[in-house]
């Protein structure tokens, strides 16, 4: 399990990250989310190994990241910001010699090499220089670069960045099968990726934890969870209907979609389909709103912005 | 040990991937061909010698061992590849040595190449091949000074071309280091023990009394110990410039 306690960064007067403490355990998919600048890839260099925390203390595995360094590295899969790699080389060569030195057996190398070009679809670019490949390809290497090992622990920064729909939902399939018994720490901008893989995220801005739960949690903050949505032609006149339930709090228009919100705790979503069978209103999409994670992000990020 | 030679295997073939090493061998061999025969004289000395091929090279080695060095480690840092080596189970000594070494490999290999010039002066006379071989010797850890400078040079910025500048400049001054121009630098004002030093450091009198065949453990101590002092640096530079 990765131990982090009280870690700050600071550069000069800048302090990026701010007592920062969390644990994860293996099993778990964390997310975390943040605007730019919100110390995220800070920490993930921190926890790799690459940054020395300024305060506080990061152990991966039992492995302090300081003082012990070299073992936690090797249970360590880390993909940097922007994939970089030795663009010279081919993705074949690249991967050997990343394999060399994590100190693999050249028998192991050869069919964890094997393996990963399969699980990332690279043997197409085997031969090929990686400065010549696309971007997704690059990250795709990058990414294979992380995995190699087999490691406990995977540290990726913004891992489907530059990826197209199709491999974005590869990716995501691919950190979702390898989950079960990793510690995996994620960082991306697309909310709808917490969802598709992490069972956990970590909200942080201005360097300050802003909060850690799990996605559904996150969304039963929205003032969108639970809500109801219609879309129908005669909008107003349903809203006027709608705003005389006892358990709805408030209802908004928007053209001809009308959006109910419950008082807190209350469900409404049975009363309102009771209510389109007794006045047949002509409904044409009714939507149970689960909850809206960018506009959670963005009150919670904006409210910790301000202080 | 293996990781450092996996990182020198991959150092060297990345030299070769791409056309600085062609280029560097080309042109460090024509004008080292041209430097002896033109302005050295070769033929008209009528000596059966290397000195005027090895006299020239602290001036080549001036310009052509920074744009070896350059992109050491000024190119990991633009690539963000720095964070990759270093996140892995490598030491950073490891690292600088690793790259260090490939480096001064080349050079080696760039020296080797010069051969044809020894068979000439074999055939033309009869020449000490011992001071030739002391020569080759003082060439090669001269050469590895000006890489461990660049190397501290290197890791200072991301840029390649100020990388390239600022290290001409500092082995300039090390070259010259014995020369008048620097030391009445130096002198205004400064003891005179210290203006003694700072001419002891000259690579050009070091690099002469070995190409006399003289091998002093005292000039080979002053490019070890001068090479592992900027290597040394190195790793302090890319400690305190990570997090740029």
């Amino acid at each position: 399990m990765i131990k982090i306690e009280n870690l700050t960064k600071s550069y000069g007067d800048l302090e990026a990250v701010k007592q920062v403490s969390f644990n994860v355990e293996p099993g778990e998919v964390l997310g975390f989310l943040g605007p730019n600048g919100a110390g995220k890839s800070t920490t993930m260099k921190m926890i790799a190994g690459f940054l020395s925390p300024t305060q506080g203390r990061i152990s991966v595995c039992g492995h302090d990241v300081e003082s012990d360094s070299m073992a936690a590295r090797k249970i360590i899969g880390y993909l940097p910001e922007g994939a970089p790699a030795y663009g010279e080389m081919t993705t074949a060569a690249f991967l050997r010699f990343i394999g060399e030195l994590r100190g693999m057996s050249a028998s192991n190398l050869e069919a964890r090499i094997t393996e990963v070009v399969r699980q990332l679809n690279l043997s197409k670019v085997l031969e090929q220089p990686i400065d010549t490949l696309s971007k997704g390809f690059k990250r795709r290497v990058g990414l294979a670069q992380a995995i190699l090992h087999d490691p406990l622990v995977l540290i990726l920064d913004e891992p489907t960045d530059g990826l197209d729909p199709n491999q974005k939902q590869e990716v995501r399939s691919l950190i979702q099968g390898m989950s079960k018994d990793k510690i995996i720490i994620i960082s991306t901008h697309i909310l709808e990726e917490v969802h598709a893989v992490c069972n956990r995220a970590i909200i942080i801005s201005g360097g300050v934890v802003l909060a850690d739960a799990t996605p559904d949690e996150l969304e039963a903050r929205s003032r969108y969870h639970q809500a109801v949505t219609l879309v129908s032609p005669g909008a107003e006149d349903i809203a006027s209907k709608l705003k005389g339930l006892a358990d709805v709090s408030k209802v908004e228009v928007e053209g001809n979609q009308v959006t109910a919100f419950p008082k807190s705790g209350k469900q409404i979503f049975s009363q309102i389909s009771t209510l389109i069978t007794q006045h047949a209103w002509q409904v044409s999409e009714v939507q149970l709103e689960r909850g809206r994670l960018d506009e959670v992000f963005r009150t919670i990020t904006m409210k910790g912005g301000r202080s | 040990m293996s990781i450092i030679n996996t990182l020198v295997r991959r150092e060297l073939s990345s030299y070769f991937a791409t056309p600085v090493a062609y280029v560097f061998i080309v042109i460090f061999l024509i004008l080292s061909a041209a430097f002896t025969f033109q302005l050295g004289y070769f033929f008209e000395r009528g000596q059966a010698d290397l000195k005027p091929f090895f006299d020239f090279h602290p001036w080549l080695y001036l310009f052509l061992i920074p744009a070896v060095s350059m992109r050491l480690w000024a190119e990991e840092r633009h690539t963000g590849s720095i964070e990759l080596l270093l996140t892995l189970p490598v030491t950073l000594w490891q690292a600088v040595i690793g790259k260090f070494l490939a480096a001064w490999l080349f050079i080696g290999v760039a020296l080797l190449l010069t051969f044809p010039i020894w068979i000439t002066v074999n055939y033309l006379g009869d020449p000490d091949n011992g001071v030739i071989v002391a020569s080759y010797l003082g060439s090669w850890l001269m050469g590895g000074g000006f890489l461990a400078i660049g190397s501290c040079v290197s890791a200072a910025t991301r840029s390649q071309v100020v990388a390239f500048i600022i290290s001409i400049c500092l082995c300039l001054t090390m070259l010259l280091a014995g020369h008048r121009l620097v030391l009445d630098f130096f002198a205004a004002g400064l003891p005179q023990w210290l203006v003694d030093t700072v001419a002891s450091i000259s690579f050009l009198t070091h690099f002469e009394s070995i190409s006399k065949g003289v091998v002093d453990f005292r000039d080979l101590l002053f490019f070890g110990l001068l090479i592992g002092l900027f290597l040394y640096a190195t790793t302090v530079v890319i400690e305190m410039k990570k997090a740029d």
